[in-house]
């Protein structure tokens, strides 16, 4: 039997403002226990909500990048139930009419080709506090921080084939939030958080099977293998002549497996009613058209514009596009060094390795995209091989140093006299009559071995192509 | 539209009350009678007519997005039932 | 001294008759002496008091009083006031020490009025005779066996049995209008967003409103001046300036339209509420008023819908008190379940509880349309017959209640005959519209006791000034509203 998976996703991204949804409380990430919880974030008696002006622009923001219908009258409802760190006893969240509507992403798929996903809807939300489970003598302690901080919940459609794609689709939002400056999208401290719905069918059936939804996936790679495990455990079910149960399952990384949530199952029925605290939200043109000039740059139109303006691939652009703050530091480095090309190679892969490795952020690389400019320029003007450079490099990432003071202090600076050069081919040719008799008689393979002495000789300073050249005509000769 | 006991027990639950055996006949029977008054509206037809949530229709002003807020914690638990830590102490949570 | 209006106690302030640590301790010592018998306080602040009074004192020294400096006054104990108890009526919230003062509490404080106090009243709000008080019933000054009416029955005693000069109330179903109808004062609720919730402790918030309760129209006005205005912690408040609401006081009623709603006269009203009302409608002709018989098709589907909108706002506010942050938690809770149904049910009173299952179940899966929806739609034709009515005139009078202060006790065995009360008073907040109860008229009880008559009159959207206007020039050709109960 083939079986297919079907997933949607449902993402829940803490949108950067400096205070809460509805109150004026900092959501300041790490502070102690409910120092940022005011009289409102409690549910005191008597207090009331008053909307934040910048997490409805950053919704629309989010609506216009991904081409939604922005909705023109949103209203909030009160979704009710009770837990512990729901102070109010309900969320105010948006159900009837949120503030994005229909909309689309394109992701870029492995085999190169790319998938629009529909997006069907995005809304504004508040944050629950959190339960802390260490041992209160038995009890459950409560901080509520983070209750009140706004939430963008963006839900895609059903259209979501495999692990992969979801994947992918996840890493085109955070790129897209992190784009726009309204999140930071900061998976692991909970800035961003998804919730899959995932069902499997057998391949050709167009009826959508019982879909779960698994809770509590908090990094890319946890959603690939949380999506995996579920789709496997429901093909594994069906397969043993069982039924899949509708549930909300919480993904455990450290076993990999998903489990049920009973004291998710107990029948809810949230009572959604209009929030009587707050009226309509009314946006008009004038608000959406201010709100697009703010618009920075999107990934897809940069991509594009690196391919055109730099002649860079359509995967080199695309993987420096997809970061903002990537695609800033390579249009910086290009601007110094002037070649697009070596400037994509050093930033996505060199520099990449470094920062991954250091597990840093671009915007707090080692090496300045000034520094580094400074490096591919001497590699440019043939100061230096790429070989030299990739020396430097490293001594750059243990100095403040540019490339040219290091280049200059180390003597690094390549060798490009033409006489020097000769030197040292004769040198070689004449410590080697072996290989030279080897090459002459046709096994042209031990020219790689010339290469290699003669470098070695000039401490790898010798231009390459010219000692390339000059090598060829002697041993010929 | 008649009220069983059941349906008082089920939303007792919702609202997190509890309805004692004792009383849940006559707590079913008193809301029966408000249901009764309130059914009056079903006679009334209301179609095409769009239904108000706030008297004057008006629309929600903003707030710009400032903190305005400094910590309280000591003030504000002062009136709490339980805490240890800065945190509010509940009954075992369970997932 | 401690019967007087507020307008005459300011004078009396500002000609140096009396100071304001005198007159609040005038007060205080009829608190001390009366309330046993009225439970009309559930807090007294007598130091707090004195300290304002003699903070108004020292501002009126210095030449800069406005017209409520030095004045006694008392606050429905629905009014957070920062470290003072406000417990709302109910047990849940007997224990609650408030962190911060509602807008209205601050507001007074700022016009230097004087705080005696918090005063009883149905718990949440909820309640017409002031019987669902945790801290108990209420007794009317006219005849203590009767009720004052609720649900702000403690303020209105306060007033009549002059324990404060005025009072603070909330209406979201007629708990201002109606308690001062039965104690023979006047009740003002404005339009709904004129004055700021923040701090007012919620009970169905598309139709809370704050007021005063109040010996005249004029000090209604003068309360009102202090009271109203946009709060920017309040985003459903009204987004305009407040008028000066004394400034329309004296303007003529020559030409003014009145409407009598048809429905009311047809609904066999008691006879002596509707010969009040008939000899009101004289005075006002004889004011240059004349009057025309309206349509308000919709208005007996007031209570119905009223019944539907306000549980079910009240069942989500309400979910708050859930013994975690603040509040009654109930002892030794076996799990987090225990808790949460063992705290509210020990802590709220039995109407809370009926209002909070009704409210559940219009908002529930499969009856939201039925009920939620529908009492929405409801709303709407309400609102639309009095935008058609104001087409006509400029003013509705009619009764304020079906009839006059009933006996402790007496409604008690069905909430359905007790939310009928509010027949004349609930298609208003659906509304939102400004209205006002002013004394018209008494009767005399079975057992010889004089009890008043309110008379409502409504104004359309805004329209507060106009209302106390009228309600102020009634009074100044009537004299219903001087008179005390005995004793």
């Amino acid at each position: 039997m083939v079986w297919e998976t079907v997933i949607g996703l449902e993402v829940h991204v803490q949108l950067a403002t400096k205070s809460k949804l509805f109150s004026g409380s900092s959501i300041t990430f790490g502070a102690a226990p409910n120092t940022q919880a005011n009289i409102f974030d409690l549910a005191m008696p008597g207090t009331l909500p008053v909307m934040n002006e910048a997490a409805l622009r950053m919704a629309v923001k989010f609506g216009l990048a991904i081409d939604a219908e922005i909705g023109r009258k949103s209203v909030f409802d009160r979704k009710n139930y009770f837990y512990p760190d729901l102070p109010k006893g309900y969320q105010v969240s948006q159900l009837d009419f949120p503030t994005v509507g229909k909309g689309e992403l394109e992701i870029a798929l492995e085999d190169g080709s790319t998938k629009v996903v529909g997006i069907t809807r995005a809304h504004i939300e508040e944050d629950a506090g959190k339960s802390l489970h260490e041992d209160f003598q038995g009890l459950t302690g409560i901080d509520l921080n983070r209750a009140g901080t706004p939430l963008l919940e963006i839900v895609s459609e059903p259209e979501l084939a495999n692990a992969k794609e979801a994947v992918a689709y996840l890493k085109k939002l955070h790129s897209i939030i992190r784009y726009l400056g309204i999140s930071d999208g900061n998976m692991a401290q909970g800035s961003m958080r998804c919730d899959a719905n995932v069902s499997v069918r057998k391949k050709g059936d167009t009826e959508l099977g019982t879909r779960t939804e698994i809770k509590n996936i908090n990094s890319f790679r946890f959603v690939e293998k949380a999506i995996l495990h579920e789709a496997e455990r429901q093909i594994d079910i069906i397969e043993d002549g069982g039924r899949i149960v509708q549930e909300t399952r919480l993904y455990d990384a450290d076993k990999n497996e998903t489990r049920s949530m009973r004291s998710k199952e107990v029948a809810n029925d949230y009572r959604y009613f209009p929030e009587p605290d707050l009226l309509p939200i009314v946006i008009d043109e004038a608000y959406i058209e201010a709100v697009r000039a703010e618009l920075p740059e999107l990934p897809n139109a940069k991509r594009e514009r690196f391919v055109s303006q730099y002649e860079l691939s359509e995967y080199d652009a695309g993987v420096i596009a997809s970061s903002r703050q990537m695609a800033d530091f390579f249009e910086e480095v290009v601007a110094i060094c002037k070649d697009a090309k070596l400037s994509s190679n050093w930033v996505s892969v060199d520099l990449q390795a470094v920062l991954n490795k250091q597990d840093l952020e671009i915007e707090n690389s080692p090496i300045s995209a000034e520094r580094l400019g400074g490096l591919i320029a001497r590699i440019k003007d043939k100061t230096i091989s790429s070989k030299i450079a990739k020396t430097v490099f490293e001594a750059m990432l243990e100095s403040e140093q540019s490339a040219d003071e290091i280049i200059a202090s180390q003597g690094l600076k390549q060798v490009t006299d033409s006489g020097a050069i000769e030197k040292l081919v004769d040198e070689v040719i004449a410590n080697n009559p072996e290989q030279v008799e080897q090459y002459r008689s046709g096994k042209e393979k031990v020219f790689a071995f010339f290469i290699g002495q003669a470098m070695k000789a000039s401490r790898g300073k010798a231009n390459p192509e010219q000692l390339n050249t000059l090598l060829k005509q002697k041993l010929k000769a | 539209m008649a009220l069983e006991q059941s349906d008082v027990e089920k939303i007792a639950q919702l609202a997190r009350l509890d309805v004692d055996a004792n009383e849940a006949q006559e707590v079913t029977k008193r809301i029966s009678s408000i249901l009764e008054l309130i059914d009056q509206m079903q006679d009334v037809n209301t179609k095409n007519v769009a239904p108000l949530a706030h008297p004057f229709d008006a629309i929600q002003r903003l707030r710009p997005d400032e903190v305005t807020e400094t910590d309280q914690r000591e003030y504000l638990q002062a009136i709490a039932p339980a805490t240890q830590d800065g945190l509010y102490l509940v009954p075992k949570v369970i997932e | 001294m401690s019967d007087r209006t507020v307008a005459e106690l300011s004078r009396s302030l500002a000609q140096g008759e009396i100071s304001s640590v005198e007159l609040t301790r005038d007060y205080l010592d009829r608190i001390a002496q009366h309330n046993t018998l009225y439970n009309a306080y559930i807090t007294v602040t007598e130091d707090l008091a004195l300290a304002q009074a003699a903070q108004a004192d020292a501002v009126r020294a210095k030449g800069e009083a406005g017209p409520l400096t030095g004045i006694p006054i008392a606050h429905k104990d629905i009014f957070c006031m920062q470290d003072v108890l406000t417990t709302c009526g109910s047990k849940m919230l007997a224990n609650f020490i408030a962190p911060y003062n509602a807008t209205v509490v601050e507001k007074l404080n700022a016009a230097g009025a004087v705080t005696l106090g918090k005063t009883n009243m149905d718990e949440f709000a909820m309640g017409s005779s002031n019987e669902n008080s945790f801290f108990g019933a209420v007794r009317n000054p006219w005849d203590t066996e009767r009720v004052p009416g609720g649900s702000s029955g403690g303020s209105a005693t306060a007033v009549a049995a002059d324990l404060c000069a005025i009072a603070t109330g909330t209406d979201t179903g007629g708990s201002i209008r109606q308690p001062a109808a039965f104690c023979g004062l006047t009740g003002f609720k404005p339009s709904y967003g004129r004055i700021s919730r923040w701090g007012m402790i919620a009970y169905a918030s598309s139709l809370d409103q704050a007021g005063p309760i109040s010996k005249s129209a004029e000090d209604a006005a003068l309360m009102m001046n202090a009271m109203a205005g946009p709060d920017h912690r309040d985003s459903t408040s009204v987004d305009m300036p407040a008028p000066d609401f004394t400034a329309n006081l004296n303007d003529s009623l020559q030409g003014l339209r009145i409407g009598v709603v048809r429905q009311h006269l047809a609904e066999g009203l008691d006879a002596n509420v509707e010969s009040a009302l008939q000899d009101a409608l004289k005075v006002f002709e004889g004011l240059g008023a004349t009057i025309k018989e309206i349509d308000l098709p919709n208005s007996h589907l007031s209570v119905s819908a009223y019944y539907v909108i306000a549980p079910a706002e009240a069942s989500a506010n309400l979910s708050r008190y859930d013994g975690v942050r603040f509040g009654y938690r109930c002892e030794n809770p076996v799990n987090l379940e225990d808790m949460y149904k063992r705290s509210r049910s020990e802590g709220f009173g039995n109407e809370v509880k009926r209002r909070i299952l009704v409210g559940t179940y219009a908002l529930s899966a499969g009856y939201y349309d039925a009920y939620y929806i529908k009492a929405q739609q409801i709303r709407r034709l309400i609102k639309q017959d009095y935008i058609d009515a104001f087409k006509e005139v400029d003013v509705i009078i009619g009764p304020t209640t079906p009839n006059t202060a009933f006996k402790i006790g007496e409604k008690n065995d069905d909430p359905v005959t007790m939310y009928l009360e509010d027949i004349y008073t609930v298609s208003i907040n659906l509304a939102g519209l400004p209205a006002i109860s002013i004394p018209a008229g008494s009767s005399k009880s079975a057992d010889g006791k004089s009890l008043p008559i309110g008379i409502q009159l409504v104004g359309s959207d805004f329209a507060e000034a106009k209302v106390l206007n009228i309600a102020h020039q009634f009074q100044q050709h009537t004299d219903w509203h001087q008179q005390r109960p005995e004793g």
